[in-house]
């Protein structure tokens, strides 16, 4: 079976090395792609379009916003389809007999509790400078849910979840959501199409490109909290097969 | 295109990257298909999706392009504006939002294949999630994840959910006995209670034995 | 507002979601109406695109999200909603089927997966935002982040569900992923040769540089076509379906099996018309040389899976693979009519499915299994069910006035003119194939059957069903009234459906395809 299972692999690698001889070469900027009226406006006009000196932020999350808020809406699915599928009904094979009583060790609670709030700060950091620096939602989302994720290593899934429930997980991946969402809907009523941040001029005392600059920030809030929400809900439901009791 | 020398430094030197990334791809493949253990598919998924990720990232690249975030003089928020020439108070200078010339965009890689890979990158891992409770609650309801263990025992459930409500006591296939008491247990146990309580569960996955047809004609559901 | 409507499309599903998400939470019992609402409004957004494009010039409704307006910015820059005459059809199909399920989830969701569901109206809802979306977008990206959120959706909605549910969605997932991200490698080559991801852009960047016979093309086409058919479950990538769809709740089997299929056939007219062209899809490549082929093998081999099935919802899984053999068949011999068919056979297969599935959800409420040997005398007990599901069966056989009749015509119409024997031959093959399995089961529920295999006659309390087994007890009219209403699409999309007909015409005129045989 495995050597059975080549055939078909090999030919796939044939195929695709055949269309690569008609590739442009690795780096070449007369490439179609580096040369596109479309990547040429991105570098070109950023800066005079939104003000934002990162041109990736500024093409998630403005001229490809919407693409950005189905991603987010991933993330949330993701969450949403692991509760759906491992939360309980009473059924249990009831040999989960292996969990591990340890006492939480001195020095690794210790560091932990020096490091986490370090950690969410610059996660806020991350968040924040994804205009000017590489970062964003869904980075600064991350590192964020790391944190609740290394409070739960360090004592107990109970300990973290006292700290950030459940609940309270969908509750925050669902309000990043219509964060997002939101901001798209307020700029379709003012007058734009849906996601045209330039409308929101009219409610914010700022020039057309910084309400762009705003609502990148607006948005990529939403982004950090589903990701962060879904990140760690995801390690909750996963290490305890959906009881959220005991785990790592 | 193709002569002798001519592959070789085609394809591994100028087109190197091409070359990498279909080498991870086939790899990725390979494992997903031919790999028995439900994690070992889900690695190789993970490889496969990894590979498509460099392929995209690679297209971006651009000789002697920096990244693409605005360098200081073309910042539109920028501040930098060294002109010791010109005079003390230029050096402050703010400059707003410029408009790039084109042999400025040279010096900047190409953003929107990036940005795709971030987007691809989240499915990817949401995917992986999703894919890893599916593994879980398939380990809770059959006790194995090796593939072909889970297809002896999903194959004799079959095997029984198939069979005709009307032949009730009378079970033909004697590996019933031994191995669908794993599976049968996980969907079986809430279901002796009444009858009406258990009708969420697909009724055909049922032991046909307890099933009269026709008798649902008596009971409201 | 009104030209916003194209956004409400999505609006409504999405928010109606994160609104189950934060109020079901509490109180589970008011994801049902929030779910109608939402779906009703979407569908009447639905409604209100597809009347903008017919009234439209130049029969499209074109929205660009974020602003980035053609004339002030490059094509591509934002992403566009093109909601041409193909998929604003099809987008209120989606909707529609969307909105008949919802109303008929009621009874089942809360029976088969008691207490989870504000999750499954959550998934339920995101499912029907990524499906109308991927009938909206213009952006081959963007459909790829679409058909995700379709499929994950579709996983979890299917392994909610049973143990067994979740084994089978794991192969769904294997196979799903490795469709998506062939995909997803088909757009990157595309994007390599082209430089944009606008669907028409892309297009536009074929004409204009000759890119027809590159091979890097027609690799890209290859790859796109292939992730495709893996996610329609096209023969032999088919494996996955009939567990996937046999194991899922009710609801579930009823939303996804009308729609994800035939959302992906709209996918391949998508990529064959509009972006690769029709000179290089039907011209340059080979497809239309060996695909009738490939598809004569598929139906034959569907059909008599269908055949030899026993239980309901099995046999029309299989049913599913034959019909989606017809479609792609329709659209690789290379003929308008042939064309035509294939898109009416994507909005009559949908209504169709969707009444049969919803009438087996109905059987196997009430008569506890969808094995063909406990359907005795269904029709004394349930008739009203038992009309609405042949009417989707009549429909699949194709008899007139049902819309599977018009579309069935078209395809075999299709089929002769281009000189297509084999396809022909094996539409006429399967159809009488589908006969044969449904008066099969006609046969069953009407007539009653003692133990012994006797036929003892009509099944209104003769000898061998007691006086209960044959009283009339329907099914709960939450669940009734959804099926009644299907099978009245049906009839009406077949009695009407010259105007449906008209507007494909009108899509498919800027396009020139051959009307007699296509091949040079």
């Amino acid at each position: 079976m495995k050597l059975l299972s080549l055939v078909p692999v090999v030919a796939v690698g044939g195929l695709l090395l055949f269309a690569a001889q008609d590739f442009p070469e690795w780096g070449d900027p007369a490439s179609p792609a580096s040369t596109s009226p479309v990547s040429s406006h991105f570098i070109q006009s950023t800066g005079v379009d939104t003000e934002v000196p990162n041109m990736v932020t500024a093409v998630l999350a403005d001229y490809r916003g919407f693409d950005t808020m189905f991603e987010t809406v991933v993330v949330f699915i993701a969450g949403m389809a692991v509760l759906a599928i491992l939360k309980s009904s009473g059924r249990r094979k009831g040999k989960r007999e292996h969990e591990v009583e340890a006492e939480p060790d001195l020095i690794v609670t210790n560091t932990v509790r020096l490091i986490v709030p370090v950690i969410q700060i610059f996660a806020f950091y991350v968040l924040a400078h994804g205009h000017v620096s590489p970062g964003g939602g869904f980075q600064g989302g991350v590192v964020m849910g790391a944190s609740f994720i290394l409070v739960a290593l360090a004592w107990d899934l109970e300990v973290a979840l006292a700290r950030f429930s459940a609940e309270k997980c969908i509750l925050v991946a669902a309000l990043g959501i219509v964060l997002y969402g939101g901001i798209g809907f307020l700029s379709m009523l003012l007058g734009g199409e849906f996601l045209d941040y330039a409308e929101l001029e009219k409610v914010l005392p700022v020039s057309r490109e910084m309400a762009r600059y705003h609502a990148m920030l607006g948005v990529e809030i939403g982004v950090g909290f589903t990701v962060t929400a879904i990140i760690f809900a995801l390690y909750a439901n996963l290490s305890t097969e959906g009881r959220l009791k005991g785990g790592l | 295109m193709f002569e002798d020398g001519a592959i070789v430094n085609e394809l591994l030197v100028e087109r190197l990257n091409y070359f990498i990334y279909v080498v991870l791809l086939l790899i990725g493949l390979h494992a997903m298909i031919s790999k028995r253990n439900l994690i070992k598919k889900l690695i190789g998924m993970s490889i496969f999706q990894t590979a498509i990720i460099l392929f995209y990232v690679s297209i971006a690249v651009k000789e002697e392009a920096t990244i693409p975030i605005y360098k200081a003089e073309h910042d539109p928020h920028g501040e930098v504006h060294h002109h010791p020439e010109k005079g003390g108070e230029e050096a402050e200078a703010h400059h707003g939002p410029v408009a790039l010339k084109d042999e400025e965009i040279k010096q900047y890689a190409n953003p929107l294949p990036h940005v795709l890979m971030l987007t691809a990158i989240v499915v990817g891992v949401a995917t992986l999630g999703l894919a890893l409770a599916l593994t879980q609650r398939i380990y809770q309801g059959y006790g194995t994840i090796e593939e072909d263990e889970l297809l002896t025992k999903i194959e004799r459930a079959d095997d029984r959910a198939s069979q005709s409500p009307l032949k009730s006591n009378q079970s033909p296939s004697p590996k019933k006995a031994k191995g669908s008491a794993t599976a049968k247990k996980a969907t079986a146990s809430p279901s002796r209670k009444s009858g009406s309580a258990s009708q969420g569960k697909s009724a055909a996955k049922r032991k046909p034995a307890k099933r009269k047809p026709g008798s649902g004609g008596g009971k409201k559901a | 507002m009104m030209e916003n409507a194209i956004a409400w499309i999505f609006i409504f599903p999405l928010f109606g979601a994160v609104a189950c998400a934060l109020v079901g939470m509490r109180q589970s019992k008011l994801c049902y109406p929030i779910s109608g609402l939402s779906m009703l409004g979407a569908t009447w957004a639905g409604a209100e695109t597809l009347m903008q494009a017919v009234q439209s010039p130049v029969h499209e409704v074109s929205y660009i999200l974020g602003g980035w307006t053609l004339d002030a910015f490059p094509r591509g820059v934002g992403i566009e909603f093109r909601a041409d005459l193909l998929g604003a059809l099809i987008t209120l199909v989606v909707l529609g089927v969307g909105l008949i399920v919802s109303l008929y989830s009621k009874l089942p969701v809360r029976e088969e997966t008691p207490g989870k569901e504000p999750l499954f109206y959550v998934l339920f809802l995101l499912q029907i935002t990524g499906l109308a979306g991927i009938c909206l977008t213009g952006d081959a990206f963007n459909l790829y982040v679409l058909i995700e959120v379709a499929a994950l959706t579709g996983y979890g909605l299917i392994a909610m569900g049973t143990n067994r549910a979740a084994a089978a969605t794991f192969n769904y997932l294997i196979l799903g992923t490795i469709g998506a991200s062939l995909y997803l490698l088909g757009v990157g080559y595309l994007y390599i040769k082209t430089g944009t991801l606008n669907m028409v852009g892309v297009q536009q960047v074929i004409q204009a540089n000759g890119l027809m016979d590159s091979p890097s093309m027609q690799v890209a086409f290859a790859l796109i076509g292939l992730g495709i058919l893996i996610k329609m479950a096209f023969f032999p990538f088919h494996a996955w379906l009939p567990n996937a769809y046999c194991n899922a709740p009710t609801t579930t089997s009823c939303l996804l099996a009308p729609l994800v299929t035939k959302v992906m056939i709209y996918v391949m007219i998508r990529m064959t018309l509009t972006v690769f062209g029709v000179e290089f899809s039907f011209e340059s490549t080979l497809w239309s040389e060996f695909m009738p082929w490939l598809v004569v093998v598929a139906i034959v081999c569907a059909a008599v899976m269908a055949l030899a099935q026993r239980e309901i919802k099995r046999m029309l899984a299989y049913l599913i693979v034959a019909e989606v053999g017809y479609m792609v068949g329709g659209v690789w011999i290379y003929n308008y009519y042939g064309l035509i068919g294939s898109i009416f056979h994507i909005i009559s297969d949908a209504c169709m499915t969707l009444c049969l599935f919803l009438g087996a959800g109905l059987i196997l409420r009430k008569a506890k299994t969808t094995h063909f040997d406990g359907l005795r005398g269904l029709f004394a007990k349930m008739p009203l069910t038992m009309i609405g599901f042949f009417v989707g069966g009549f429909s699949i056989i194709g008899l007139p006035p049902t819309c599977g009749f018009f579309s069935k015509w078209y395809l075999i119409t299709g089929g002769m003119v281009s000189q297509r024997w084999e396809y022909l031959v094996v539409l006429m093959f399967s159809t009488m194939v589908m006969v044969v399995l449904f008066f099969r089961l006609i046969e069953r529920i009407h007539l009653a059957v003692n133990e012994e295999g006797k036929n003892l006659g009509h099944g209104h309390g003769d000898l061998g069903l007691t006086e209960e087994q044959t009283r009339f007890d329907e099914g709960p009219l939450s669940m009734l009234i959804p099926l009644l209403l299907a099978a009245s699409v049906v009839l009406v999309i077949g009695i009407y459906n010259q105007d449906v007909v008209n507007q494909i015409e009108l899509f498919l005129e800027p396009f020139d395809l051959p009307k007699g045989t296509g091949r040079p």
